[in-house]
């Protein structure tokens, strides 16, 4: 039985935010178990990141005190000194010269605050954050076929009792592996041009060249079409615009198909038969398919192919996005987003400005408009028109930007860069200003898990001396500049449920209380006796009149191809034991042990081709950069692709930061190298 | 700017599309000669088949012409064209002027002019498979003549309709442009298993009430003759026109005729000595068309061809130089023709320049891809053919499995430390869990463990 003194929390990293309890060890150290209240791994899952979390409290590498200019000064001082240079900046170059970037791992709490300060403290209308590189291309999708985002729009129980489930672009063997347990029981169809440990779970496993996810998934919908596969009741009866969609679909007919993407014709047919032949099916996209200069369209092929076969919106079926950083969902909806505030608001809609200007005590006009999307703001760092201050939180654009070469050079070019970190990240060590601040089981806060479900973080252990919470940074900020922040979560969360109040998400009848009572709450919940929204979409859509929107979408080849000086493709993704950029998990032994150093992935054809064989350190260069991996020869990846992590420095070196037009996420999926064996 | 495209196929009316994209505001006008909207043509054996529906296979919807600003003008065909004053002239008497003028005019099917010829129907056109399937529908016996690609998917159409069919071929073999004589056999066994009866080395001589009377005098029966002969560029306006005319209307690598601003793409362009019958030359040439026009710098330099074959239950594909023979290339063959199998390498300085695969199989996509792309290929042949042979079996019979072996990917756990946890006293799944959190990511090394776990008991004699 657990003791008084352990708390139940969740895990620091991913969006599954699988459920632990805490308990301090004598010695030191804090024992972790899984907590079996937490649908995401209530079998008592976790993974080793999971386990080994206790030890970034531990690992010795800590920030304990402010540095200005590398020099550890008091907290006052380090404050005083951003303050005065945030508010001369801003009366010498205006109120855009000084920019946030947030991240999704953030507290709902800090998100909403950040976007706050922003708007209101500093008045910049240049805010965004490192959740743009994640999912945003599945949020503009979702968004305009249901008019709502809500990353699974159901419970990640309902996949268990599916007939099949379709993994576009989705790994969660490596990115969130206790997943993989709710999927046990379905056929799994898994879209990878590399056959990936989920791929390897698969029944059937479709791997197209990189960049073509959306003619596949054209292809399979051309065939549902020309099979008769359709749901012609439901589509009647639910969504509207399909026969646009049936007629831009002439042209996508299967051998096409087979040509652009190398996937046979009789493997997408027995993938849309599967999919069809049962009640119940699931379509999930993942960052395979949405991190293209074309995500938002291609995951919109993969909704009209849901559509057309009738599932979102039945209990049992639907279309998800499996959303990757630990608040992805709940970052997205508070205002951290360049286009947006609290309750997934548009910031250029009057009567979310006018809603949200009354909870902030402002004018609505005084509320800044639309800024630059997260690399568009990167790239514009320092230049004529762009920011020439930086605040940075809980983000590492130099290890996580497209083009990061480019990225640290535009953040050289600020006049003043601030970051709040919890050890000294790639992009901290650059900065003129670093606070040390709280993590995870230091502090308290709520995170939106990838089904939407609303989640308390609890505060295990005391933070070490001289560290302070990103909460109190910008409430230590604000007030050096005229305004008053909450600096306790509870507090702050009492203000997002009232902004968000009539919002899409919707928190207002949340409380910490419900949340640690009901095993999360998922949102919308209006209300104080409202029990919450597991499956939004069941008698409707968030559209305004009911109905899902097909949208008719194009195939287009990658931004960049492959050439005569950059002949093969680079893909990038995930390992299991590091976390994003690395910053936390690079720091743990057990974890540098299972996954040491950055690599390369070629098959043994191309191997041979190049001449390299297992072992051989490899350059890999593209138009932006080069980087050295260690080269591991594997028959699961195409012949004309490496695949690389991008979790050490290197591999975003190479990516093409092409954007989506509509989401502006970055082709971080593909891009054309060339791969030589380092002499 | 005022550009006319002559022609509403699927050259003409993907010029359209790339046009527009390129140029929201260029005055364009699009003649077709067929009364109806753009269709893909590729899809009409799924029509007579009776898988696909007519209004399936649509390329445009009726609202885009308004939506995107474009004149189309449906059943006119332009019969003339004035290069003295810049106009396109209709068969109603219409004189459109052009600046720019685009013929893709298409082909024509290739009627043979025999006696009783116009008892039988040509497959070319959407109105063309409307005619067949509702004579199909009261039809006893069909024949089809004609064994290419097209006169292949209309006799298995037919045949999927449950009429018995005899195709009718000239050459030793069907396909033959495309297939060596192994493979057109082969895919002609495939065709009679499924109830298409095949005749080789036949000529017809004339289409009668009752059927078709070969050279020789044998009457093959038949109350329905469908003609898949092939086609023939439609170059007449542009002959008269006095541009230069070859088997098709003769281009440069950007499309262009010898009147500068005359261009010609799709079925009626014979570019660098070659008329393509494929759509996918005619999309290309679409797209590099519209960027010159546009100002653009995109040129034309040939395409690879691709054919493959749909009809259902029978895997097709047939590319670039099929024929050639061991003393001119590195040929790699594969035959099971009991499974109705045969594949067929060819390649040259190390690359693939041609490729049969019959029967299916999960490598078409990647050799299509190897043919298009000209990359080297690896050293082991045989690999490109079945992929994965060569490949060493992964151990996962815990007896054989090294003790480096990680079992548990989510712990990054060896079966070395199975073995030293087992050896320290946990004997199941649970206490090895326990102890090295195995088995508690995703799960599924869950049966691998319990082998080793029981493995360990039986070689140590222990009692579970």
């Amino acid at each position: 039985m657990p003791g008084s003194d352990m708390t139940r929390t969740h895990c620091p990293y991913c969006a599954l935010q699988c459920g632990m309890e805490i308990r301090p060890e004598t010695g030191g150290g804090l024992a972790i178990t899984p907590r079996t209240d937490i649908p995401a791994n209530a079998s008592g899952a976790l993974c080793q990141k999971g386990w080994t979390a206790g030890e970034l409290l531990t690992n010795g590498e800590r920030l304990t005190a402010p540095l200005l200019y590398g020099e550890p000064v008091e907290w006052e001082t380090a404050l005083d000194y951003v303050a005065s240079r945030l508010s001369a900046i801003r009366a010498e170059h205006g109120p855009d010269a000084v920019a946030v970037f947030g991240g999704g791992g953030l507290t709902n709490e800090k998100a909403y605050s950040l976007g706050k300060f922003a708007r209101v403290a500093l008045g910049t209308s240049q805010i965004d954050y490192n959740g743009r590189f994640c999912m945003s291309s599945a949020a503009a999708a979702s968004n305009r076929a249901f008019g709502m985002d809500r990353g699974m729009p159901f419970p990640i129980t309902d996949l268990a009792e599916a007939d099949v489930v379709l993994l576009a672009g989705v790994n969660v063997a490596e990115t969130m592996p206790p997943f993989l347990r709710h999927l046990s029981g379905p056929r799994l169809i898994v879209i990878d041009p590399r056959r990936t440990r989920t791929a390897k779970e698969a029944w059937l496993h479709l791997q197209p060249t990189p960049g073509t996810d959306l003619a596949l998934a054209l292809g399979m919908l051309h065939l549902v079409i020309a099979d008769d596969l359709v749901d012609e009741t439901y589509v009647a009866a639910r969504t509207a615009g399909y026969e646009e969609v049936r007629t831009s679909l002439a042209g996508w007919w299967p051998e096409r198909v087979e040509r652009i993407t190398g996937v046979p014709v009789h493997q997408m047919r027995q993938a849309v038969r599967a999919l069809a032949a049962t009640g119940n099916a699931y379509v999930l996209t993942g960052r395979g398919a949405e991190q293209h200069a074309k995500g938002t369209d291609t995951v919109s092929a993969f909704i009209n192919l849901a559509l057309a076969l009738g599932l979102p919106g039945r209990h049992g079926s639907g279309y998800g996005c499996v959303t990757g950083q630990g608040n992805g969902q709940g970052g997205r909806e508070h205002g951290q987003k360049a286009d947006q505030l609290p309750g997934y608001r548009r910031i250029d809609d009057p009567a979310a400005r006018e809603h949200v200007a009354a909870v902030w005590g402002v004018r609505p006009e005084d509320l800044p408009g639309p800024g630059r999307s997260a690399y568009e703001l990167l790239d514009a760092l320092g230049t004529t028109d762009g920011p020439r201050a930086l605040l940075l939180f809980g983000s590492n654009p130099v290890i996580s930007a497209p083009a990061a070469e480019h990225v640290a050079e535009r953040i050289g070019a600020l006049d003043l860069l601030v970051a709040c970190d919890v050890v000294m990240s790639e992009t901290a060590v650059l900065a003129d200003v670093v606070f040390p601040v709280t993590q995870w089981a230091e502090e308290s806060g709520t995170m939106t898990n990838l089904e939407g479900r609303v989640l308390l973080r609890r505060r295990a252990v005391d933070p070490p001396a001289g560290v302070r919470s990103d909460l109190d940074v910008i409430a230590g900020l604000a007030a050096r500049l005229g305004h008053r922040f909450d600096d306790e979560p509870a507090a702050v969360f009492d203000e997002l449920r009232r902004a968000s109040a009539g919002g899409l998400a919707d928190y207002s009848g949340i409380t910490y209380e419900r949340i640690a009572g009901e095993s999360g709450v998922f949102w919308p919940c209006p209300s104080a006796g409202h029990p919450g929204t597991p499956r939004p979409f069941l008698d409707s859509f968030a559209t305004p009149d009911g109905r899902a929107r097909f949208v008719p979408v194009q195939h287009r080849p990658p931004a960049e191809e492959t050439d005569e000086d950059y002949p093969v493709y680079l893909s990038t993704g995930r390992v299991l034991a590091q976390y994003q950029s690395g910053a936390q998990t690079r720091r743990i032994a057990p974890l540098v042990q299972a996954a040491p150093e950055p690599f390369a992935e070629l098959h043994p054809d191309l191997a041979e081709q190049l001449g390299i064989a297992p072992g051989d350190v490899v350059r890999v260069s593209s138009r932006r950069g080069e980087t050295k991996a260690v080269a591991r020869i594997s028959e699961d990846i195409r012949s004309d692709t490496v695949f690389m992590p991008f979790h050490w420095e290197g591999a975003n070196r190479l990516t093409n930061p092409a954007l989506d037009l509509v989401s502006r996420m970055p082709e971080f999926k593909v891009c054309a190298v060339r791969v030589e064996r380092d002499s | 700017m005022r550009l006319v495209v002559v022609g509403n196929g699927m050259a003409g009316s993907r010029l359209v599309s790339e046009m527009r994209a390129r140029d929201p505001h260029m005055k364009i006008t699009v003649f077709g000669a067929e009364s109806c909207r753009p269709y893909n043509r590729v899809l009409l054996s799924n029509v007579l088949a009776g898988s696909s529906r007519p209004e399936q296979v649509r390329l445009v919807d009726s609202s885009w012409y308004d939506a995107h600003d474009v004149e189309a003008v449906f059943g006119s065909t332009v019969t003339r064209i004035d290069r003295e004053t810049g106009h396109a002239v209709t068969d109603d008497g219409r004189r459109e002027p052009y600046d720019v003028l685009v013929l893709a005019t298409g082909s024509d099917a290739i009627v043979p002019p025999i006696p009783g010829v116009e008892r039988a129907i040509p497959f070319r056109t959407l109105a063309d498979c409307e005619r067949i399937m509702a004579a199909a529908g009261h039809a006893r016996r069909a024949v089809v003549v004609g064994g290419g690609l097209l006169g292949i998917e209309a006799a298995r159409g037919l045949a999927g309709r449950g009429l018995p069919v005899t195709l009718l071929h000239l050459a030793g073999h069907l396909m033959e442009r495309q297939l060596d004589v192994e493979a057109g056999e082969v895919l002609g066994e495939t065709l009679a298993g499924l109830g298409v009866e095949i005749r080789t080395g036949v000529s017809a001589e004339a289409v009668r009430e009752d059927g078709v009377r070969l050279a020789g005098g044998e009457l093959v029966a038949a109350d329905l003759v469908v003609l898949a002969c092939g086609v023939r560029p439609v170059t007449g306006p542009a002959a008269e026109a006095g541009l230069r005319v070859r088997r098709g209307v003769v281009v440069d690598d950007e499309l262009r005729t010898d009147d500068p601003s005359i261009f010609a793409i799709g079925e009626c362009a014979e570019h660098d000595g070659t008329v393509y019958g494929l759509v996918a030359p005619a999309w290309e040439q679409a797209a590099v068309a519209a960027d010159v026009i546009a100002g653009g710098k995109a040129r034309y330099r040939g395409s690879r061809l691709v054919t493959r074959l749909k009809a259902r239950s029978v895997e097709l594909a047939a590319m670039g130089e099929t024929q050639l023979g061991e003393e001119h290339a590195e040929v790699v063959r594969f035959s099971h023709r009991a499974r109705g199998t045969y594949r067929k390498l060819v390649i040259r300085d190390g690359r693939l320049v041609g490729a049969i695969l019959l029967g299916e199989s999960d490598v078409v996509g990647t050799l299509t891809q190897l043919f298009d792309r000209g990359g080297p290929l690896p050293g082991d042949r045989a690999g490109l053919l079945f992929p994965g042979a060569a490949a060493r079996p992964v151990a996962d019979n815990p007896t054989l499995m090294p003790d480096a072996a990680k079992v548990c990917q989510c712990n990054n756990v060896t079966k070395g430390e199975i073995r030293a946890c087992w050896e320290a006293g946990a004997r199941d799944v649970a206490g090895v869990a326990a102890a090295t959190r195995a088995t508690t990511g995703c799960g599924t090394c869950r049966d691998a463990v319990e082998g080793i776990v029981g493995w360990l008991c039986e070689q140590e004699g222990v009692s579970v």
